[in-house]
C-alpha cells in the first residue's frame, strides 16, 4: 500500500499525521539515554559488540581532497580491516561522493569486496540546497556508477518552514530513482533540526515516504549523532514497526569516534528497539576514525594490551 | 547470537566487615550482650553480627549525647560545627565506592543506584547543611531559636546510609546531638559512617550509634533524655511513636508511608513518561516511601501505554545487586519479601490482572519479579495499602478531574506525579493534588535544596530545605 496505507500523500493528512505525534521531553529522553550509557559491555559482550560494530560500519571519506588513490585504499581496508587477522569482518559498506562511486565500486570488486555495497551521498550534500532537477540527477548518476545505497540530505530550510510535504515529496521522489537499485538513507542533520520533536517528525515523515534508512547527520555539523537523538530514533523505527509492519534502519553518523562510543549505541539499540535491529541491515554507523579504534581494542582483547597505533593501518 | 551483557561485577575488595559489632557510644565502639545477625538479601550469606541495643545502651547513649552538648558542641561557633560536616562530606566522597558496595551488600539494592544515588545524595546533604551551619539566623527561622538538644533518630532500611545523612546532618548542623539507630536489616553503613565520624575528629559523643530492631527503637521514642524524635519508616509504627510521646515535651517529625499516584493525561511524552513510571515504581525495588505506586492513566491512552510499559519492563535487568548492569535487586528481607507476596496475591483475589515479564531469579536470596497490575478499582487492597516492593496497580480516568479525585483518594499524601506536555494542565494538577511532593514529567528526585515530607498519614514536618533545618531548632519565629 502506498505510504504504508497511512498518509494519503497530500499536505493536510501529512500534517495530521505529524502533529499528532507524542512529543518528546527532552529532560526525560536525556535522562534515558545517559542511564543506558552507564551499562558495563565486558569480556565475552564486548567481543561481541567490537565485531558486531565493525560489520555495521559506513567507512566514509566525504573530502573536497578526496582521489582515486585515497578511495582505492579506503576500500582495501573496508574489505579487509586488519590484514594481519583475517577473522576480523568486513565493514557495512564504503560512503563516498558521486563521481568516487564507480572508482570504488570497480575497485572493490577488484579486491574481494564485491559483497560490500558502495554508498554515495546525495541530492546536493551536504546542505541540499539545490533544485530539484540537480537532486535527480545527482541521486541518478550515482545509482548508474553502480551505488547500492543512496544517503540523501533533507531540505532543512523546507522542514523548518513547516513546509513538510515539499521535504516528503523530494523524498519519494528519490526514493522512485533508487527503485530497487539502491538503498535509500535519509539524512535529517539533526544538528539543525535541534529540537528532539523535530528528530521524531523527521523520522516519521521519511519513513512514511519510504526511507529504508534514517540517518542523523552529513557529519559536517556539530552535534551530531548525540545519544538521546539516537534514543528518539530508535523508538520512531520500533514504534513504526507496530503501525505499518516495516523495519526501517537506523544510521547514526558523525562523532562517534571510539569503541566505548559504537558499543553505547548498540546497547541503545538493544535495549530501545531491540535486538532483531542489531544487524547491519538495520543499523549502520557512519565513521572513519572509529574502525581503527574497534581494531586496537579487539587487539587488546587478544594480547591483553594496548599495542602501538603502527599496529592499525592509517588506510 | 544477541547481545548478552556479560556479568560486570563491581569488586567486594574495597569494604572489609568485620565479625561482630559493638554500638558506637561516646565515640567508642561498646561490645553488645546480645546479637543478631544481617544478611545479604541477594544470597542470605550472613554479614555479620550486630548488637541488639537494650536499656544499658540506649542510657549510655543518650548520656554521652548529653555530655557531648554540654561539654563541646554547645560551646561551638555555628563556623566550627560547619567545618566537621564539611569533612564528613568530603570523606564520604573519598569512600563512596567502599559505601556504595556495603550498602549494596547489606541492602540488596543496584549497585548502579548506591554508585550514583545514595551515595552523592548522602554527601550533598552534608555539603547542603554544612553551609547552612553559620547562616541559621538568615534562613528564615529567626534569631531565637536554638536546638532541641539530645535528637534520636530511626531510621529504615530502604535508604540506610542516605537517610542517615537526612537526619544527622541536620541535627548536627543546627547544634543537636544524636543518638541513631539504623535499621535493624541494615546497620552496616552507619557503623562505618561511625568510622567516616572519627576520621572527621569529630568530638566524641556529637553521634552515637546504637543497633537493634523495633524494642530498641521504642527504647529511645520514651527515653527522658531525648528532647527530639525523629523517625522515618512505616505509617504503622509512626503512630505508635506519636501515641508514645503525647502529652511529653519532646518535639516530633515523622516521615511515613505512601501511596503515590502518577498521573498520567493523554497529552503527555508517552516514551518519556513510560520511563517515568519505571523509574517510579522500579528504583529501589519499589522500596521508596515515595514509589509511584499507582499509575493513573487516562482512558484513551491506557492500552497503548500498557503495551509499551510492558515491553520497556521486558528490558528491566534483575539480579545480582553488585553488576553494574542490574537495574532490580533483591528484596531487602524475608519478610517483606513475604508481605509483597501476601498484597500481590491479594490482588489476584480481588480480579486484578497480574503480569510480569520473565525473568530468571537466582535460586537463593528474596527476589520478586517486577509486576504490574491492571484492571484495578479504589476499592482493592492494591490500590489502598503500601506495598513497599515493584509492585504497580494501574487505574483509569477519564476526565481529568476524575484522575485527581483518584490519586487523592488515599490515607497517604507523600508524592504524586503529573505527565503531560501541557504546562496549564501540570499547573492546574500541581494545585489540586495532596502531595507533599509532587513532579511534573519526572519522579524521585531529589535534593538536599527541596523540603520533603507528607500530607495526612503520609507524616508530620518536613526533612532537607530550610524547612528541615527548623524541625530540629525551637524557638522558630518565621520572621
Amino acid at each position: 500500500m502506498k505510504y504504508y496505507g497511512l498518509v494519503d500523500g497530500s499536505d493536510a493528512s501529512l500534517k495530521s499525521f505529524l502533529n499528532k505525534l507524542p512529543g518528546v521531553d527532552a529532560v526525560g529522553a536525556d535522562a534515558r539515554a545517559a542511564m543506558l550509557a552507564t551499562r558495563s559491555i565486558k569480556t565475552t559482550s564486548k567481543r561481541w559488540a567490537i565485531d558486531t560494530a565493525i560489520t555495521m560500519v559506513d567507512l566514509t571519506t566525504l573530502e573536497g581532497a578526496d582521489t582515486e588513490g585515497k578511495v582505492q585504499a579506503l576500500c582495501a581496508k573496508a574489505v579487509r580491516p586488519d590484514p594481519t587477522d583475517l577473522s576480523v569482518p568486513s565493514v557495512g559498506a564504503v560512503c563516498v561522493y558521486n563521481d568516487m562511486v564507480s572508482v570504488a565500486r570497480k575497485h572493490l570488486d577488484s579486491i574481494g569486496g564485491a559483497h560490500i555495497p558502495v554508498a554515495a551521498v546525495s541530492t546536493a550534500f551536504p546542505s541540499g540546497r539545490a533544485s530539484m532537477k540537480v537532486k535527480i540527477q545527482d541521486t541518478q548518476d550515482a545509482i548508474d556508477a553502480g551505488a547500492g545505497e543512496i544517503d540523501m540530505v533533507i531540505d532543512r530550510g523546507a522542514f523548518l518552514s513547516g513546509n513538510y510535504i515539499e521535504v516528503f515529496n523530494e523524498i519519494v521522489a528519490i526514493k522512485e530513482i533508487c527503485g530497487d537499485k539502491a538503498h535509500l538513507k535519509v539524512i535529517f542533520e539533526t544538528g539543525e533540526l535541534v529540537t528532539y520533536d523535530n528528530v521524531r517528525k523527521a523520522s516519521y515523515l521519511a519513513m512514511l515516504a519510504g526511507a529504508d534508512f534514517i540517518k542523523t547527520s552529513t557529519g559536517k555539523i556539530a552535534p551530531a549523532a548525540t545519544p538521546p537523538v539516537v534514543l528518539v530514533m530508535l523508538e520512531a523505527v520500533r514504534d513504526f514497526y507496530e503501525m505499518a509492519g516495516v523495519r526501517i534502519g537506523v544510521k547514526p553518523a558523525g562523532g562517534i569516534r571510539n569503541t566505548k562510543d559504537a558499543i553505547k549505541q548498540l546497547v541503545l539499540v538493544n535495549e530501545t528497539a531491540g535486538p532483531e535491529w542489531l544487524t547491519p541491515s538495520l543499523f549502520r554507523i557512519g565513521a572513519s576514525a572509529l574502525l581503527n579504534d574497534l581494531l586496537m581494542q579487539r587487539m587488546k582483547m587478544d594480547d591483553g594490551y594496548y599495542a602501538s597505533p603502527q599496529y592499525v593501518t592509517i588506510d | 547470537m544477541t547481545f548478552e551483557y556479560a556479568p560486570a561485577p563491581e569488586s567486594r575488595a574495597s569494604v572489609s566487615i568485620k565479625p561482630k559489632y559493638g554500638h558506637y557510644i561516646g565515640g567508642k565502639f561498646v561490645a553488645g550482650e546480645k546479637h543478631f545477625p544481617t544478611i545479604n538479601p541477594a544470597t542470605e550469606e550472613v554479614l555479620s553480627s550486630i548488637s541488639l541495643g537494650g536499656k544499658k545502651d540506649v542510657d549510655a547513649a543518650v548520656k554521652a549525647a548529653k555530655k557531648a552538648l554540654d561539654l563541646h558542641w554547645s560551646k561551638l561557633s555555628g563556623r566550627e560545627r560547619g567545618k566537621y560536616l564539611f569533612r564528613i562530606a568530603r570523606i564520604l566522597q573519598e569512600r563512596a565506592r567502599e559505601f556504595a558496595v556495603l550498602e549494596s551488600l547489606d541492602n540488596g539494592k543496584p549497585i548502579r543506584e548506591s554508585r550514583d544515588v545514595d551515595v552523592p545524595l548522602a554527601a550533598a546533604h552534608f555539603f547542603y547543611h554544612a553551609g547552612w551551619a553559620d547562616k541559621l539566623e538568615f534562613a528564615g527561622v529567626g534569631t531565637k531559636a536554638k536546638p532541641h538538644g539530645v535528637v534520636g533518630q530511626i531510621i529504615p532500611w530502604n535508604f540506610p546510609l542516605l537517610m542517615l545523612a537526612w537526619k544527622v546532618a541536620p541535627a548536627l548542623a543546627t547544634g543537636n546531638t544524636v543518638v541513631l539507630k539504623p535499621a535493624e536489616t541494615t546497620p552496616l553503613t552507619a557503623l562505618l559512617f561511625a568510622e567516616v565520624c572519627e576520621q572527621a575528629g569529630l568530638p566524641a559523643g556529637v553521634v552515637n550509634i546504637v543497633t537493634g530492631d523495633g524494642s530498641t527503637g521504642a527504647l529511645i521514642v520514651n527515653h527522658p533524655g531525648i528532647n527530639k524524635i525523629a523517625f522515618t519508616g512505616s505509617t504503622e509504627v509512626g503512630k505508635i511513636i506519636a501515641e508514645s510521646v503525647a502529652g511529653t515535651s519532646k518535639s516530633v517529625t515523622l516521615e511515613l508511608g505512601g501511596k503515590a499516584a502518577n498521573v498520567v493525561f493523554e497529552d503527555a511524552a508517552i516514551d518519556e513518561s513510560v520511563e517515568g513510571i519505571v523509574n517510579g515504581i522500579f528504583f529501589n525495588q519499589g522500596h521508596v516511601c515515595c514509589a509511584g505506586s499507582r499509575l493513573v492513566i487516562q482512558e484513551s491512552i491506557s492500552d497503548e501505554f500498557i503495551k509499551k510499559l510492558q515491553k520497556r519492563m521486558e528490558k528491566i535487568r534483575v539480579g545480582d545487586p553488585l553488576d553494574k548492569n542490574t537495574d532490580l535487586g533483591a528484596i531487602n528481607s524475608r519478610a517483606q519479601l513475604e508481605k509483597i507476596k501476601e498484597l500481590a496475591l491479594a490482588g489476584d483475589a480481588e480480579g486484578a490482572e497480574r503480569w510480569s515479564p520473565e525473568c530468571s531469579m537466582p535460586n537463593k536470596g528474596f527476589w520478586f519479579a517486577p509486576t504490574i497490575f491492571t484492571g484495578v478499582t479504589q476499592s482493592h487492597r492494591i490500590a489502598r495499602e503500601e506495598i513497599f516492593g515493584p509492585v504497580l496497580s494501574v487505574l483509569t480516568f477519564r476526565t481529568p478531574q476524575e484522575g485527581i479525585d483518584k490519586a487523592n483518594n488515599t490515607p497517604f499524601g507523600l508524592s504524586a506525579g503529573i505527565w503531560s506536555e501541557k504546562g496549564s494542565k501540570i499547573l492546574w494538577a500541581s494545585q489540586k493534588l495532596k502531595a507533599g511532593v509532587i513532579w511534573a514529567n519526572t519522579f524521585n528526585k531529589f535534593d538536599p535544596t527541596s523540603p520533603f515530607g507528607g500530607y495526612k498519614e503520609s507524616g508530620w514536618g518536613r526533612e532537607g530545605g530550610r524547612h528541615g533545618l527548623a524541625a530540629y531548632l525551637k524557638g522558630v519565629t518565621h520572621e
